[in-house]
């Protein structure tokens, strides 16, 4: 039985290896952001400068903007740094978050088969996505609730065409992120609304390129905001604050405007100071 | 070709320049599914032998329960171990949420299933053979539930392994209560959706080839373990 006794044991020493591995305490917040601040590289290129200026690690869960806020809605992030503005404006008036600033913007572009079947190029958002309904041109839709999500569907009221009714084979709604949503679109020659930044780090573009782009309508302003206190009291209140600082901060803003893929720069900071 | 080409050239440059980050993330990996699999060995084993030797009501319906949940969901678990862990669920207040001990959980949980009903195949079909002698020995069914357990010690190994392998493929429930934290939470097969949302295809098959490698590395070893074991307690 002896070496019964010592398969026992190694098992046991295994046990304690596992739960007693790397728990180093470190300084850190939670952020819930949003795919494109991660798939875009900027999220890469701003939390080191930030973590070497305050020694504060910023850990980031990448969702869509509406999983974002839901997640720092049931305390589960310090932070959140998402885009979009109404529902960001809710998210404050409910009471979740303290007060919502704004950090930066880019652009949302149409995206869509070079060859352009629907004829949708130009600079008109609207007059764009009434062309590609007119011609029932595959479009994917991001469908998840997430930022893009909701100007999408934002266009397409403006532009006036009822999506209820209008839905068809033509219209995809995917439900996923804006990379897979991408990867989908360029599988299958779509048209599809992104952001600037996502499309910028994208590499498996396909045939398609930049269909509509420059209308005034498709700034995409990103905000920040704490989660407050007051409804879940283990919110890292000062460290979440220095952070929000530092992003809207010359230092921080300069930094934003700094990051640049193939020279074309991604996110404008305009926060108000 | 070319398709599989660049994936394989960029997997061993990875390897080759013994790329840090890479490492973490391998390690992180293994960490949270060799943990989860022991786990799931520790519960999973004697639940998996005492359904195979005992007699009790509900025995066969916790076998086809047990048998089912073989085919949970990741995401599905992923989801619950989420709302039990969040800050507004039960077991909100310890804060696990986003950790590797998340992870964790949601795989031993995943696995257990599997390594318990796995267990109950191989303890009954020794019982059906060891009964009358056990029972001769005067031996209760939970002593006998131990006995065959140590008895098909290296038929369980397979067990474990199965359960292991479905731990490290996963990448639903790893996603949603790890978040897929660069630096903490990111573990292989997250990095590999992550890398594949970016479209960057090339370097996430690379990373795909990779992770199979450790696999299969694993399963040689724990295979040459077993032979090695077999041989000097046998």
């Amino acid at each position: 039985m002896i070496s019964r006794r010592l398969f026992c044991s190694a098992l046991a020493a295994c046990g304690l290896l596992a739960a007693a591995a790397s728990h180093a305490q470190e300084r850190f917040i939670t952020v819930s952001s949003t795919t494109s601040t991660e798939q875009s590289g900027l999220f890469g290129h701003l939390l080191p400068i930030f973590e070497k200026a305050s020694g504060i690690k910023v850990r980031v869960i990448a969702l869509g903007t509406g999983q974002a806020l839901d997640m720092a809605r049931r305390g589960d992030a310090d932070v959140v740094f998402v885009h979009d503005k109404a529902a960001e404006e809710k998210f404050v008036a409910e009471g979740f978050g303290v007060k919502r600033q704004e950090v930066m913007y880019n652009d949302f572009i149409v995206i869509g088969p070079k060859t352009d079947p629907a004829k949708a190029a130009g600079k008109d958002i609207l007059e764009g996505l009434r062309r590609i309904e007119a011609a029932k041109a595959p479009f994917v839709s991001r469908g998840d609730k997430s930022g893009t999500h909701a100007a999408e569907l934002r266009y397409w009221k403006a532009a006036g065409v009822d999506l209820d009714k209008a839905k068809g084979p033509w219209y995809r709604d995917t439900g996923s992120g804006m990379g897979p949503a991408l990867n989908t679109a360029a599988s299958m020659n779509a048209y599809i609304l992104a952001d600037r930044g996502t499309w910028l780090a994208f590499r498996n573009r396909g045939d398609l390129g930049i269909v509509v782009e420059g209308d005034t309508k498709l700034f995409n302003q990103y905000g920040v905001i704490l989660v407050n206190p007051a409804k879940h009291p283990h919110v890292k209140q000062a460290d979440g604050q220095k952070f929000i600082d530092w992003v809207v901060s010359a230092d921080g803003q300069k930094a934003i405007a700094e990051y640049k893929i193939g020279g074309e720069q991604l996110f404008f900071p305009n926060a108000r100071r | 070709m070319h398709e599989f080409n660049e994936p394989l050239i960029t997997a061993w440059q990875l390897v080759a320049g013994a790329d840090a980050r890479l490492a973490g993330i391998v390690l992180l990996s293994l960490r949270v599914s060799l943990a989860a699999t022991l786990i799931a060995c520790v519960i999973g084993m004697p639940i998996g032998a005492l359904l195979a030797v005992g007699r009790f009501p509900g025995r066969r319906t916790l076998i086809v329960l047990f048998n089912g949940l073989m085919g949970l969901p990741p995401v599905v678990v992923g989801l619950l171990v989420y709302l039990l862990l969040s800050r507004a669920g039960p077991l909100g207040q310890f804060g696990l949420l986003f950790s590797p001990e998340a992870m964790i959980i949601a795989q031993a949980i995943l696995v257990t299933p599997i390594v318990a009903a796995l267990t109950r195949q191989v303890v009954a079909d020794s019982w059906s053979e060891y009964r009358e002698q056990l029972r001769s020995l005067g031996a209760s069914r939970g002593r006998a539930a131990a006995t065959l357990l140590w008895d098909g010690r290296f038929s369980l190994s397979t067990a474990a392994l199965a359960g292991f392998g479905r731990a490290i493929a996963e990448v639903g429930a790893v996603m949603i209560v790890g978040g897929n934290i660069d630096g903490v939470t990111r573990v292989m097969t997250t990095t590999i959706a992550l890398e594949t949302s970016k479209g960057d295809l090339p370097l996430a098959l690379a990373l795909g080839f990779i992770l199979i490698t450790v696999v299969l590395a694993i399963n040689a070893v724990a295979y040459a373990l077993r032979g090695w074991a077999e041989r000097h307690w046998g």
